[in-house]
């Protein structure tokens, strides 16, 4: 086994970044702050690289079997003997993967927003906040342990708040950075709660250790968890919901999803990166991370079946009528990590039926290719028309061929059309839902040929529709910084699919033998080109039939335009039920209870002081005269009554 | 004749505190105040030294402390009459009632 302690560096050189241009570089390094940021993302990423080979292909594998290593652990906080919080960095095929994907998106963003966000009043804050991100993000990825991953967690919410309330004087902006925010952190109320119920009856926050003891079933930590009930669920049970509860607020899965659409208020490049690639999929990284342990639980991996299967398919409703393109991708998002979800739900553990385990990783990582070129597509289109709406946009492909290559690359991706990488992951996910449950297949057929619509809805508006009406002169595509990363991501996505997955990454570090059943997929992939299809007739080129479709579905269309309404709800809920019936009365009771006890202490104190105050007259005889009586009167009292 | 006792020497003392008392309040000149101070100091030392006469006649302890208070009365009329003289300067009386800054 070598030594693996140089990984410190991987996640520690963003942070150096981050400290040297969040303290020096709005003042002297105005212009080299996105070289320096870049530079040190571009050594991670080599990193990285490395130790994916290192890992992969010399030895990690012991026996045909992938292994945990622990490359570096330090006590950093000791609780007890057993519970500590280790910063660690443990390497295994999930979290190498992430590191690969992780620090190469974040560097394809990086050199992507040297041309997007140059002329930036806060360039060097900008890429200040990506390196945090960064660093946050390598760090959760890599950690030994729960807490660990806890804390990370925070910070890339933290990071991602930043950077979504980037353009600050936007009011908009401000309220969707405290709306993901508030909304994270409630999430993380519960994943909190389970971390702690979680350590409570294993007895310690490692998760080697914790794993251990909770899949084994003679273990007493096991039988303790798992017969101890509350509420008529084990607690086992609620501990995994809690902490899916927590990876469901990252990952924006329904209830918790409203905060994703509005965080594309941030710069599309940082939308890209945080927001497509890689902090949403947090969630589903959490849950495979502690999959041994979701797999012995019945009732929590039904539940992230279920809020997965459901999740995805109103996202892709709602994003079929959406007209601002970043909102398409956001809910686009959404039904993706939903797929990647409910696909770890129907999977197992071990062997063939952890084809949901695989299946969910690989989409995880062909989806980080493709949807954050698709991001860094449409930032490129925003850069040069200057609206997000897909109404100020159409006939873009002659403007700017390059994009429309590549984004027509991720759409054919993500709508699962072979050979490009989504087909080969999007397949692993249907056959592992087709055989455990076959409504979930239904639904993600459903939804996969809904994804094919709108992504070529999204495709046909921006570059087909009518003829191009962008102002004269334009600067064209932008500069080789921002093509070149396109470029590479495309290459990613059109050949992501052919990395041998199965045998690199399962739920027990075994290969696993995979084959594509052309039986089987030439469903979804007809479904998809019929979706395709569709949207070709609809928005190819500019027409009236959307228009009538949509009014004919009258009432229904506009649910599914106001997102179901579901926004609407939670400002009822908060606005009308909880400030109404608890935030009013405990601020009743604040101010007239509360402040009123306090208020009553000083004026009685008050005037008291006014009335004895008179006792201190300046006087020099009277303060004699009440001495000498006070003499007399402890001598009385001595003297005659105390004896 | 009687003799003198104890009794006679303590009523005088007594008398004497009570004076000093009684002028100590009364008085609003600082000078007249430290004079009734001293009248009370004085009885004390009547009171030591007939103790020492009349119940330990052997020994010296009260005619000390007797001796040991003229001291610190003496020390005392210094310090007194420096306060005086500065109350003097700053608010042209030794009037204690012109002195009454200091309250609440």
């Amino acid at each position: 086994m070598s030594d693996y302690s140089y990984i410190a560096f991987i996640p520690l050189l963003p942070l150096a970044a981050f400290v040297l241009l969040g303290l020096f570089g709005r003042k002297y390094f105005k212009t080299f702050s996105g070289t320096i940021g870049t530079a040190s993302l571009l050594a991670s990423t080599i990193l990285s690289f490395y130790t994916a080979y290192h890992y992969f292909f010399i030895d990690g594998n012991v026996n045909g079997v992938f292994q945990k290593i622990i490359a570096l652990k330090h006590t950093w906080l000791q609780f007890s003997p057993n519970i500590s919080i280790d910063m660690g960095i443990m390497l295994d095929p999930i979290s190498v993967m992430m590191i690969v994907i992780v620090s190469f998106v974040s560097l394809m963003v990086h050199i992507f927003s040297l041309g997007y966000m140059k002329g930036e009043e806060r360039f060097a804050t900008y890429y200040a906040f990506l390196s945090l991100f960064t660093f946050s993000m390598l760090g959760l990825v890599l950690s030994t342990n729960i807490f660990q991953i806890y804390i990370f967690w925070e910070l890339v919410g933290v990071s991602s708040f930043l950077l979504i309330g980037y353009y600050f004087e936007k009011p908009s902006a401000v309220a969707a950075s405290k709306k993901a925010f508030i909304v994270t952190r409630f999430a993380d109320l519960g994943f909190l709660i389970g971390i702690l119920i979680l350590a409570f009856y294993s007895g310690t926050l490692d998760f080697g250790l914790l794993i251990e003891k909770l899949t084994s079933v003679q273990s007493p930590e096991f039988i303790n968890i798992s017969s101890a009930s509350f509420l008529g669920a084990s607690v086992l049970t609620w501990a995994l919901t809690l902490v899916f509860i927590g990876g469901a607020g990252k990952s924006a899965m329904f209830p918790l999803h409203i905060w994703l659409p509005d965080a594309m208020e941030g710069p599309t490049p940082v939308s890209a990166l945080i927001h497509a690639a890689t902090m949403v999929v947090a969630g589903v990284y959490l849950v495979a991370r502690l999959f041994p342990v979701f797999s012995i639980d019945v009732t929590a991996l039904q539940i992230v079946t279920y809020v997965g299967a459901f999740s995805s398919m109103l996202a892709a409703v709602i994003a079929c009528t959406q007209t601002d393109i970043k909102r398409v991708l956001a809910f686009s998002t959404m039904s993706q990590i939903g797929f990647m979800m409910f696909a770890l739900g129907v999977s197992k553990y071990g062997g063939e039926d952890g084809l949901g385990y695989m299946g969910s990783m690989f989409h995880l990582f062909t989806h980080a290719f493709f949807k954050s070129l698709l991001f860094l597509g449409a930032g490129a289109v925003i850069h040069l028309v200057h609206s997000n709406d897909m109404k100020d946009m159409g006939g873009l492909r002659k403007l700017m061929p390059v994009t429309h290559i590549t984004f027509l690359i991720a759409c054919l991706a993500i709508a699962g059309i072979p050979p490009f990488s989504g087909f080969f992951s999007k397949e692993e996910i249907l056959l592992a839902a087709y055989h455990s449950n076959r409504l979930i297949y239904g639904v993600a057929v459903f939804t996969s040929a809904l994804t094919a619509f709108y992504m070529f809805r999204l495709y046909y508006s921006i570059f087909w529709s009518k003829e191009a009406n962008v102002h004269e002169p334009n600067h064209g595509e932008g500069t080789l910084s921002m093509k070149m990363p396109l470029i590479i991501l495309g290459a990613c996505a059109l050949f992501a699919g052919f990395v041998p997955f199965s045998k690199l990454v399962t739920s027990d570090g075994a290969a696993l033998e995979t084959h594509i059943d052309i039986g089987f997929s030439a469903l979804p992939v007809l479904l998809a080109f019929s979706g395709i299809a569709l949207a070709a007739y609809l928005y190819k080129k500019e027409n009236d039939r959307p228009q009538k479709i949509a009014s004919s579905l009258g009432e229904l269309y506009k649910v599914a335009w106001k997102k179901f309404y579901i926004d609407e709800m939670y400002l009822f809920i908060t606005k009308k039920i909880i400030f109404n019936l608890i935030g009013r009365p405990a601020a009743w009771i604040d101010k007239n209870i509360v402040d009123g006890f306090m208020n009553l202490l000083a004026t009685m104190t008050g005037k008291i002081s006014v009335l004895i105050k008179g006792l201190q007259s300046g006087k020099v005889q009277s303060y004699a005269l009440y001495f000498f009586g006070g003499v007399i009167g402890l001598a009385v009292l001595f003297i005659y009554i105390w004896k | 004749m009687n003799e003198i006792t104890i009794t006679h020497i303590l009523f005088v003392s007594t008398a004497l505190f009570f004076i000093g008392m009684y002028g100590l309040f009364t008085r609003r000149n600082m000078i007249t105040m430290l004079m009734a101070v001293e009248l009370i100091l004085n009885s004390v030392n009547i009171n030591f030294v007939a103790f020492n006469k009349y119940l330990y006649p052997g020994k010296l302890d009260g005619v000390f402390f007797a001796i040991f208070v003229i001291t610190i009365a003496a020390a005392e009329a210094a310090v007194a009459i420096a306060i005086i003289i500065n109350l003097y300067r700053s608010h042209h009386s030794i009037d204690v009632e012109d002195a009454g800054e200091l309250k609440y």
